[in-house]
């Protein structure tokens, strides 16, 4: 690599001055001639049959161009929505999906006709007047009664509600008779809505004589909606274009293809018109995939020295109505319920469970903070147990050594978890808050400190590793570097940028291995008809690690390839020639220099060496040897309002390690971000159904609780740096790492707080309402309580 | 059924025949043609739709177009100089990292043109108060607020920040 000047360094974003004048370009600012408003009747049950559709009033409404239901959308679309089998392999049942309900729904806001019209308010107005007659079911709701011998089925027909069961490590009897002390915890993951600012949209525009269509939409994943939807509709890849243009944030939940990808451009192909459909609020909050979702029952045993012994982790998933495409990723979090330490034994069962909801699937961190959440709370249950500073069992336990191999044969690459332990609490200044919380306990003040030693598995990943579990393709990345005749570059890659700031990091990278001015690169992505032929896209902390490794290995190629015509240019032999910053020369004469432009324009002329082709371009596709690995410890500080049950969060500090950075900048934002979502799942997050009729009481901003920029403090940070050994880039995953840290960090910190009233366990959303009503039975059962509330 | 508006959006007279059911921000969308006027919710609570109207922040969502007749609305696409210079706003939220996805950005900083027009020397907690109406999925709020501080500084002309931080910027 030649002499870094741009990696690390702080560079301003360069889609910013179109973003910030009202220049980004998302889904809904496009259009076509003719384009027709596409709107969705949706179901209002959570179960029902659909006994029939009357569309008469609707269809000589104003403005309809046409209304179709499942009968139509047979004639142009097959197969069923796909699913993947992520961490479980076997399923018990994967009930089938089509994008459009036929004869039963099984969740509120499934589709079940559409109308086309000139306009959006025609086609909202018509939605009204469509008439579906339902035979309402049995509900099945509840995570721990859809398992119940007597439950009622969430598909009519089906045996049970179970979708998978799956233990990947089964106890260990002896080793957990090893434990001195014990604990036991149930803990509840609630459904969020990941709730990007920019709904769900998708417009297609259908050409008959060519068989061609082309998609705009809001997708984390281009080439992958692609390859599903081409294979519904019967158009090969090379008739078939999705373009993911700005899109106004993902989180995980514009991965997987929905029932509107389908629709929208079957619609198209049907009516023979371009179609637009936005998502509306209402509908992203009940149609968009939810995050989380989980109970987990743990168990956790320690000596009494504080050595962990064995941690247990029971996942139980409500999968929803279909299994989301990525559903049994979410399972992962029990290969990581060991976190960072050692433990002599894990055993861990996952079981996924069908309800008649919208279906689960990943959300910022997926599995991932689930599973940081549940071995961060057994750690300091037991230090409880124990009597032992939270930071000391920590500390007593780390890993230490690297390579590491964790129970279910998991390699974490590098690891120095004590020394984001050190600097966090260096910066939080812990003996003194631990101090001023001794202070304040005995004036009746409850302050709080929270201990969150993340870790995650990120950049998917390894082809052997992941190409089973999408059920083929592996999940690798490509890019394609070009280099124009007069020393511009265009870079191509198959990842997706939506707010984390590609279009600068990775010309950084570009920059830096092709010596060129940063300025002279372009980036491109989110067309599939531009690049290499396939992009795996961008989710799980993955673009960094395995596209810009990607970006990296083809910009290599091309200084290959430049080298040797370079060495041919001196007369020389290639392994004299020298490249540095962009400049060739003959090693011992650094005098006589050709620019890495000269060569590039050489590179299109006559006289080429012996069997070289013309041009200087390149693909690469880049197969990283293992996962990525970053960590970190974060500390929060909370004090509660025993009297109201309001969380006061005073102070969250996080220090994170995500190798060798690029741009410290991006990785800081990325770092509030995350954080504050997985504060917001601690304190105010919930997708809250009415258990009886299955209805969404939270389908609006006004009930689902997103927080202002009044609910937070000003994040504090710092950073260590252990570079990876997986890649030579030497850098690890960041998206992520703020929300699999902070939702534990801000619970233990309000379970902290709350110790003196005998109040063990605290679940999400740690909601006033819910602590009030656990601080007012802790107070009134416990002697303890009481005096700590004199 | 349609109804005459005219309008003055970003300082040009605009007149158009629209339904009296058209939202403001429809308007501003598909009539006018200005995209960068974004919708986030149904129900005015994400302030993605966030314009000023007769220099007071109004989220579009709530009005209609028909309310703006013989008003004056500056939209994101008003805010920069003739000559294509940022506002002060537009500036400090690059200079800042104050926006990931951009989607919320408009509105944002729509609604804090109209808090510094109220109160130009804003505190840390006036700027987080007066930004309550409008969501932010990415940024955590950090570096919005930090945006909103490094623009007063600059619209008030403390030379030394926006120095400091011009800087820093583009190194390129
Ligand atoms: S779109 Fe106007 S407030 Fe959300
Ligand atoms: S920058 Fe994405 S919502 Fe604010």
């Amino acid at each position: 690599m030649a002499v870094t000047t741009m990696i690390g360094a702080k560079i301003h974003r360069r889609e910013d001055p179109r973003l910030v004048s009202g220049e980004g370009r998302y889904v809904d600012d496009f259009t076509r001639p003719g384009c027709v408003a596409l709107a969705v009747v949706r179901s209002p049950h959570a179960h029902a049959l659909v006994k029939s559709i009357d569309i008469t009033q609707a269809a000589k409404a104003p403005g309809v161009v046409a209304v179709y239901t499942h009968k139509d959308f047979v004639k142009v679309l097959s197969g069923t929505m796909p699913v993947t089998p992520s961490f479980v392999a076997e399923k018990k049942q994967s009930p089938p999906r089509f994008p459009i309900a036929d004869k039963e729904v099984v969740y509120q806001g499934e589709p079940v006709a559409v109308v086309l019209a000139e306009t959006k308010y025609q086609a909202s107005d018509a939605s009204n007047l469509i008439e579906v007659e339902y035979e309402t079911l049995p509900a099945v709701m509840d995570l721990d009664k859809a398992l119940e011998a007597k439950s009622p089925t969430v598909h009519s027909g089906a045996p049970d509600n179970l979708g998978w069961d799956l233990t990947y490590i089964p106890d260990d009897p002896a080793v957990m008779k090893e434990a001195d002390v014990v604990i036991k915890v149930r803990i509840l993951q609630q459904r969020i809505a990941p709730t990007s600012m920019e709904t769900r949209g998708v417009l297609a525009e259908y050409s008959k004589p060519d068989g061609t269509l082309t998609v705009w939409m809001s997708s984390q994943s281009p080439h992958f909606v692609r390859l599903f939807l081409g294979g519904a509709m019967g158009i090969p890849e090379n008739r078939l274009r999705v373009i993911s243009p700005d899109v106004g944030g993902g989180f995980g939940a514009k991965i997987s293809p929905y029932s509107e990808d389908w629709l929208v451009p079957a619609a198209a192909k049907l009516s023979g018109r371009p179609v637009k459909w936005i998502e509306s609020r209402t509908e992203s909050l009940q149609t968009t995939t939810h995050g989380r979702g989980q109970v987990f029952e743990v168990e956790a045993g320690a000596k009494k020295d504080g050595t962990l012994v064995f941690i247990k982790a029971t996942q139980y998933l409500d999968a929803g109505a279909y299994m989301g495409t990525f559903a049994a990723f979410q399972a992962c979090a029990c290969l990581l319920a060991g976190g960072a330490y050692n433990w002599k034994h894990v055993a861990a069962r996952t079981v996924g469970v069908l309800t008649n909801k919208v279906p689960t699937d990943p959300y910022r961190g997926a599995g991932r903070p689930e599973a940081t959440h549940l071995c961060e709370r057994a750690i300091d249950l037991l230090a409880g147990a124990l009597k032992m500073d939270p930071a000391e069992i920590r500390r007593k336990n780390f890993i230490t050594t690297f390579p590491h191999t964790n129970h279910f044969g998991l390699v974490f690459d590098s690891g120095a978890y004590e020394k984001a332990l050190d600097m966090a609490m260096k910066i939080a200044g812990y003996e003194k808050l631990r101090k001023e919380q001794e202070e304040g306990r005995k004036k009746g003040k409850y302050l709080g400190i929270g201990l969150s030693s993340w870790i995650e598995i990120c950049g998917f990943g390894p082809s052997a590793a992941t190409a089973p579990a999408t059920g083929g393709i592996a999940l690798v990345e490509s890019a394609q570097v070009r280099v124009f005749p007069t020393g511009s570059v265009a870079v191509y890659v198959g990842t997706h940028s939506h707010g984390q700031g590609h279009d600068t990091t990775f010309p950084q990278i570009v920059a830096d291995t092709l010596g060129v001015p940063y300025d002279s690169i372009e980036l491109r992505h989110g067309d599939t008809a531009e690049g290499p032929a396939f992009g795996y896209g961008t989710y799980g902390s993955r673009s960094l690690a395995v596209g810009g490794m990607a970006v990296h290995k083809a910009s290599k190629k091309i200084v290959d390839k430049a080298r040797k015509l370079a060495a041919h240019m001196f007369e020389a032999a290639e392994e004299d020639i020298a490249f540095d910053q962009g400049q060739f020369y003959v090693k011992g004469s650094p005098d006589k220099r050709k620019a890495f432009g000269e060569v590039a324009f050489a590179s299109y002329g006559a006289g080429l060496p012996e069997g070289m082709e013309q041009g200087l371009e390149a693909v690469a596709y880049y197969d990283p040897s293992n996962f990525v690995w970053p960590f970190g410890t974060h500390i929060a500080v909370v004090e509660v309002d025993p009297e109201t049950g309001h969380v006061d969060l005073k102070r969250y500090i996080a220090v994170d390690d995500c190798g060798n950075i690029i741009n410290p900048m991006i990785v800081d934002g990325q770092i509030h971000g995350g954080v504050a979502q997985g504060i917001s799942q601690a304190l105010y997050e919930e997708v809250v159904y009415d258990n009886e009729s299955g209805q969404m009481r939270t389908g609006t901003f006004t009930d689902y609780l997103l927080p202002s920029a009044n609910e937070f403090p000003i994040f504090e940070l710092g950073r260590t740096i252990t570079p990876s050994p997986t890649n030579e880039l030497g850098v690890k995953g960041i998206g992520e790492a703020g929300t699999i840290a902070s939702s534990i960090a801000v619970i233990n910190a309000i379970c902290d707080a709350l110790a003196p009233l005998g109040i063990k366990h605290v679940d999400m959303p740690a909601s006033p309402d819910r602590l009030w009503k656990q601080i007012q039975e802790a107070s009134g059962g416990s002697s303890n309580g009481k005096e700590a509330r004199k | 059924m349609k109804h005459k508006v005219a309008t003055t959006v970003n300082g040009q007279r605009r007149e158009h025949e629209v339904e009296p059911r058209l939202l403001l921000v429809h308007y501003l969308r598909d009539v006018v043609g200005l995209t960068g006027t974004h919708i986030g919710c149904d129900t005015s609570q994400c302030g993605a739709c966030t314009v000023t109207v007769d220099g007071k922040a109004v989220k579009s969502c709530t009005m209609f177009a028909v309310q703006a007749e013989g008003k004056s609305i500056t939209t994101i696409e008003g805010m920069a100089a003739k000559d294509g210079t940022l506002h002060p706003l537009q500036q400090a939220f690059w200079d800042e990292h104050g926006l990931q996805c951009g989607f919320c950005t408009p509105g944002f900083i729509m609604a804090a043109s109209y808090l510094l027009s109220q109160n130009p020397n804003p505190t840390e907690d006036e700027i987080r108060q007066g930004l309550e109406g409008n969501l932010c999925r990415c940024t955590g709020y950090v570096n919005i607020v930090k945006s909103v501080q490094s623009a007063a500084k600059a619209m008030n002309g403390s030379k030394a920040n926006a120095g400091e931080h011009s800087a820093a910027a583009r190194r390129s």
